[in-house]
Order: C-alpha cells, then sequence, then structure tokens
C-alpha cells in the first residue's frame, strides 16, 4: 500500500475527532475524541517515518502516548471532580470561565 | 494479500472512530474506541513499527482503557441534552469536518513529497522492533525519555490532588468563606 493511503486515512480520522468534540457535549466523550485526534496524528508520524525509512518517527510516536496517557489521567480525574461535586457533566452547563 | 489487512484495518478504525462518537452510552463508546486502537495497532505492524504496535494494545488498550472503563462505571452515563448552544450546530459540525478533511487531504496529496506514492525504501528486519526503538530512546532520545517520565509523575500526582476527597473543605459549612461554586456546592458527603 502507498504511504498515501495511510495519510488520507490519518486526516479521515482526524476530521472524525474534531467533529465528535463539535458534537458530543459529555466530557467523556469529548476525552475519547481527543484520543482519536492523537491517534490519527500518531497513525500520520509512523507513516512518515516508513516514508523516510527512519525510526525517529516511532519514537515521536511513543512519546505522543505517553502524552495522551497524561491527557487522560488528568481529565479523568477533572471528571470524578466534577461528578463529585454534583456538578452537571455536560459542557454546555460548566460555563463559568466563559467570561 | 497487504491491501485486504490495509482495507480490514481501516474500516475497523473508521468504524471504531464513527462508533466512539454516534454511541449515546460512555460506555459503548469506550469500547467502539478499543475496536479503533486494536485496528491502529495492526496498521502499525503494516507500516512495520512492531513495537508501537505493542505499546499501542498494551498502554492504550489495556491500562488508559481500563482507566475509562472504571470512570465510565462510577461516574454512570449521563444522557445529553438536546439543547444546542449554537443554533445549526448540528449541521455546522459535520460540514466543518468534511471543510477539514477535504483541506488535510489537499495539503496532503498536493504536497511535492514525491515518496509518498512509494512504499516506502526497504529497511532490514528490526526495522521498528524494541530494541532499536530502546536504543533510540536511551541514546539519541534520552532527554525527551526523562521528561516524560517526569511528565507522567506530575499527571499521576496532579490526579490525586483534583479526584481526592477533601472532608475538610466539604465537611465546613459553605458561609465561612464565600464559597465558589466548585467548592461549596453539596456540603453533604458523597456516596461512593
Amino acid at each position: 500500500m502507498n504511504i498515501t493511503w495511510y495519510i488520507v486515512l490519518s486526516s479521515l480520522l482526524f476530521a472524525t475527532g474534531v467533529l465528535g468534540i463539535l458534537l458530543r457535549r459529555s466530557p467523556m466523550v469529548i476525552l475519547l475524541c481527543l484520543e482519536l485526534m492523537l491517534n490519527a496524528g500518531n497513525l500520520a508520524l509512523v507513516a512518515f517515518s516508513r516514508m523516510v525509512g527512519n525510526e525517529q518517527g516511532q519514537v515521536f510516536a511513543v512519546i505522543v502516548m505517553v502524552i495522551a496517557a497524561c491527557e487522560v489521567v488528568v481529565g479523568l480525574g477533572l471528571i470524578v471532580a466534577i461528578f463529585r461535586r454534583r456538578l452537571p457533566l455536560n459542557v454546555d452547563d460548566l460555563r463559568e470561565l466563559r467570561g | 494479500m497487504e491491501a485486504a489487512v490495509f482495507f480490514v484495518a481501516a474500516i475497523g478504525a473508521l468504524g471504531g472512530a464513527i462508533g466512539v462518537i454516534a454511541m449515546r452510552n460512555p460506555f459503548y463508546s469506550v469500547l467502539a474506541l478499543i475496536i479503533h486502537l486494536f485496528s491502529l495497532a495492526a496498521l502499525f505492524l503494516l507500516l512495520t513499527s512492531a513495537f508501537v504496535a505493542a505499546a499501542q494494545v498494551v498502554v492504550y488498550a489495556g491500562a488508559v482503557m481500563v482507566l475509562y472503563v472504571f470512570v465510565v462505571a462510577y461516574v454512570g452515563g449521563g444522557g445529553e441534552s438536546a439543547w444546542e448552544p449554537i443554533p445549526g450546530q448540528r449541521f455546522l459540525a459535520p460540514l466543518l469536518a468534511v471543510a477539514l478533511f477535504v483541506e488535510l487531504s489537499i495539503a496532503v496529496l498536493g504536497s511535492a513529497l514525491k515518496a509518498l506514492e512509494t512504499h516506502g525504501p526497504n529497511v532490514d528486519n528490526g526495522f521498528g522492533d524494541p530494541a532499536s526503538i530502546g536504543r533510540l530512546l536511551l541514546e539519541k532520545f534520552l532527554l525527551p525519555f526523562e521528561a516524560s517520565s517526569i511528565l507522567l509523575l506530575l499527571a499521576a500526582v496532579g490526579a490525586i490532588v483534583l479526584a481526592a476527597r477533601r472532608r475538610e473543605v466539604e465537611g465546613e459549612v459553605p458561609s465561612k468563606h464565600s464559597p465558589t461554586r466548585l467548592e461549596g456546592a453539596s456540603p453533604s458527603t458523597p456516596h461512593v
């Protein structure tokens, strides 16, 4: 398969993640869509690394995975904190910082 | 053969991604994301990056998704309101997503990267296996490696601080200090 196929698939997955973030209101699903976008970026990184024939892009992908894990941990901690304080789990209701 | 595997994995990845945003119940969204991650691991294997594929399955589909499942089971899947803060958001959002996809495709396909149309250069057997990735991580990319470990530690501490139950804050009467909505919303102890 050409590398182009992988890149086009990666951009399709990224667009899907953006669509989910724009459509959904639950913070949990928004975190999942962030995962989708990060994974699309990972796929592009690995595909380009294969295209160049250099493994350094894969190291980049591993670091992105670490970043995604950190983001998940902090995001889920926030969700649990919101739930404990009996606030609505809806990003449209949590709008005090909107200014 | 390779094309068949690619298309099966691509359909799995795309179907999982669509399932994440289409499912009403967050629990099913998490399950769809697991399908997506496994398909993506197959794609990584096709791109001869065995270590990234293994890390994807073990770290993502294993550890991170278990965390998600726990939090979904704790919080519960609440129904989402159909209220739209921006009128026409349900129609504008797909429009924007399609525009983004077209733009990304134009940017990729219109680029002058001649190697995009190839399979990439021939690589030897050890390309992307754990030994070579580990050597790169510990020799050339030692500083990012250590920085990411510190970042993981900070995230763990931050999550504990965020999610820990603060009895002294919640036990106080909210009139002592002017209650922000985040802290003083529920003086009663939450059930676990």
